[in-house]
């Protein structure tokens, strides 16, 4: 799960990180007064789930009364890649001596997580450990006795010439590791981590991910989702528990299991034809699970054609064929169905939809181009 | 032969008095799997599907020589459970279970550390080597004995390719499911030494998918150490960036983690990459004959 800036730096306050004098504001009204607040120049930052912020215009320093409301009218309500922006952070402007980047991920590989810095700030870590690895200072955090003080102190030296800088940037460290380690995170990240004219360390964009496996521990967490940045289908399928993903394409998919739920949108790619969806239907899939999951497809009004790639095992192709005629009866599906159930209870299956008016096919690679022409038919 | 479970696998079911723990049970049951005994604390006395359940991992080790075990709980309670088969002197501890925590399995993965116990999983559908013995929730009838070695991140596309192998003609050694989540206790590498070592082992079909960098350290690996034949594919060609696709690990952060780097590093090493699951069986039919 991720959130904003503004709710990742009230993380940071709660732990002690600095970070520039700022609120969030909600309204142009909120930009004006609260900019005065703060006092000018200040900073009008786009508060949106997407990188690029800067880029997009999102991002804007205003040095008049007369800025402000110029940036904050055109920040506020602009749409960046495809996200409306509905709040903005106004932050006091910070003279930057120096930039740098601070993160902590878990690193699937070591099987541990680390803390990583890196003497440039506000670059994209993952592109800098493809580009020049070498920038990259890493060190690991015990799994059981956490970041020790020495490995922390290691972070800031690397980082800057002088003790105090070094040493405030150690603590900002453990807090950090705190951070991520009290609420479960998968990333928490400060990028940039400055000195500003003063020779403080402040925290100036803040990013942090939490484990969506470790929610269910941190309902104060799964509170501060902001169900307006999310896609409406794939919030209402995670209620449901489904794993559902919007992709742009007109061939609805209905799958289960991940892996194969991923091959099905590949497979109809490489047929020529375009996957609109993501989604798993999972394990042991009831009816009225396939129910739900067709209301959610059928959302999507690029949806063309369905196609249903069942690989039956735990999953009984019969429950599905009867999600199936459950969803017939209570929805109003006019898109085609191509369906290939196979495996447990296969017949039973094609019994119960011999009159359903489906399009079967016996195999994935069937299955999928027989959507796709079907699709050229409309 | 075949690698990790065979038909001296002695089995303890975690969780066997649960829904999915008992339904599993009858079906290993089924397929031949020794299942000496099942552990719920709590319900110590009792029988599910004719095995003994145990209130404590130790017990059912002492009392019927268990030497695996499949963990069925819910994955609030699965790293306890993990732990408790550590202690206990379980050499394999495959793991079902779906969504603990990261953070958590950051700590197992450390316990495990110089312990004689190996960890397949979280998030497994677990392994299976044909005609011996099926630990998990594999669909049996899918697999054919033979001398091709599966390694997997994934379950039903797992089935899927196994499916195509086995209507080729041709069967399985083993077939292990590794898990779908960010930290696994045993990865592709951990697989392939291992069918590198196992003489009826004739060649490994490798299924990856987006996240991560496990598909391409294999790939290094084969390039250097690995003399059998290897073929692949890799889900998720058109994932987009930063969305999990179902699986916890299935993910593209920023620019890492894609398919087609993937796909490259298994070219570069020499993979043969089955466009299609079809294709994968195509290619190992059409290269070993």
């Amino acid at each position: 799960m991720k959130i904003h800036e503004y709710q990742a730096k009230e993380f940071f306050k709660k732990y002690g990180i600095p970070v520039p004098k700022e609120k969030v504001c909600f309204s142009l009204d909120e930009i004006i007064s609260t900019a005065k607040e703060i006092g000018l120049p200040c900073v009008i930052k786009a508060q949106v789930m997407v990188g690029g912020r800067g880029k997009a215009g999102g991002i804007k320093v205003a040095k008049t009364e007369e800025e402000v409301k110029t940036y904050g009218s055109q920040i506020l309500g602009m749409d960046i890649k495809g996200l409306k922006v509905k709040k903005v952070l106004v932050s006091e402007a910070v003279d930057i001596a120096s930039e740098a980047y601070l993160g902590i991920i878990i690193d699937r590989n070591e099987k541990k997580i680390v803390l990583m810095a890196c003497k440039e700030g506000g670059v994209e870590i993952e592109e800098v450990a493809r580009q020049k690895p070498e920038a990259i200072y890493k060190v690991y955090a015990d799994p059981l006795l956490g970041l020790l003080e020495h490995k922390a102190r290691e972070i800031g030296l690397f980082l800057y010439g002088n003790t105090k800088n070094a040493f405030d940037c150690a603590a900002i460290a453990l807090q950090l590791y705190r951070l991520f380690i009290e609420n479960d995170a998968s990333l928490a990240e400060i990028n940039p981590l400055v000195v500003n004219s003063s020779g403080n360390l402040i925290a100036l964009d803040a990013k942090i991910n939490f484990d969506d496996n470790a929610l269910y521990r941190h309902p104060e967490i799964e509170a501060m989702r902001d169900r307006e940045s999310e896609d409406e289908n794939e919030l209402l399928a995670r209620e449901k528990d489904l794993s559902y993903v919007k992709l742009n394409g007109n061939i609805g998919c209905v799958v289960n299991g991940a892996g194969l739920a991923m091959a099905t949108m590949d497979l109809v790619k490489h047929y020529g034809g375009e996957p609109a969806n993501f989604l798993d239907i999972g394990g042991s899939s009831s009816p009225e699970k396939v129910k739900n999951a067709l209301e959610i497809l059928l959302r999507d009004r690029n949806v063309k054609v369905i196609f249903f790639n069942i690989f039956g095992g735990i999953t009984r192709c019969d429950d599905v064929a009867l999600g199936i005629l459950e969803a017939k009866k209570v929805l109003d599906i006019k898109q085609p169905i191509v369906a290939r159930l196979t495996g447990t209870n296969e017949d039973k299956a094609r019994e119960i939809l011999k009159e359903a008016g489906l399009i079967f096919a016996k195999t994935m690679d069937e299955g999928a181009s027989k959507a796709i022409e079907l699709l050229k038919q409309l | 032969m075949s690698i990790l479970v065979n038909k001296d696998t002695r089995l303890v079911v975690q969780g066997i008095t649960g829904r999915d723990g008992s339904f599993h049970t009858r079906q290993m049951l089924n397929y031949g799997t020794k299942v000496v005994a099942g552990v719920t604390p709590g319900k110590g006395g009792t029988e599910v599907e004719g095995v003994p359940v145990f209130n404590s991992v130790a017990e059912a080790v002492r009392k019927t020589g268990a030497n695996t075990s499949v963990i069925f709980v819910p994955a609030k309670f699965a790293p306890n459970a993990i732990y408790e088969a550590i202690d206990a002197g379980i050499e394999l501890i495959v793991c079902i279970s779906e969504g603990i925590p990261t953070i958590e399995m950051v700590k197992v993965i450390a316990y495990l550390k110089d312990k004689k116990c190996r960890l397949i999983g979280p998030n497994s559908p677990g392994l299976v080597s044909p005609g011996e013995t099926k630990v998990g929730i594999l669909p049996g009838h899918i697999f054919k004995k033979g001398n091709i070695g599966v390694i997997s991140r994934s379950g039903t596309l797992t089935y899927e390719i196994v499916d195509h192998i086995t209507r080729t003609g041709l069967g399985q050694s083993t077939c292990i499911g590794i898990g779908g989540d960010p930290i696994i206790g045993t990865k592709f590498i951990d697989c392939l030494e291992l069918f590198a070592q196992d003489p009826e082992t004739e060649a490994v079909v490798i299924v990856g998918e987006i996240g991560g960098r496990d598909e391409q350290d294999a790939a290094e690996y084969i390039k250097k150490n690995f003399k059998k034949p290897v073929f692949g594919f890799i889900a998720g060609k058109t994932a987009p960036p930063d969305k999990r696709m179902g699986h916890a690990g299935a993910i593209i952060s920023g620019t890492a983690g894609t398919a087609a780097e993937k796909i490259k590093a298994f070219e570069s090493a020499g993979i043969k990459v089955g466009e299609t699951p079809a294709q994968v069986a195509e290619l190992i039919k059409s290269t070993l004959k």
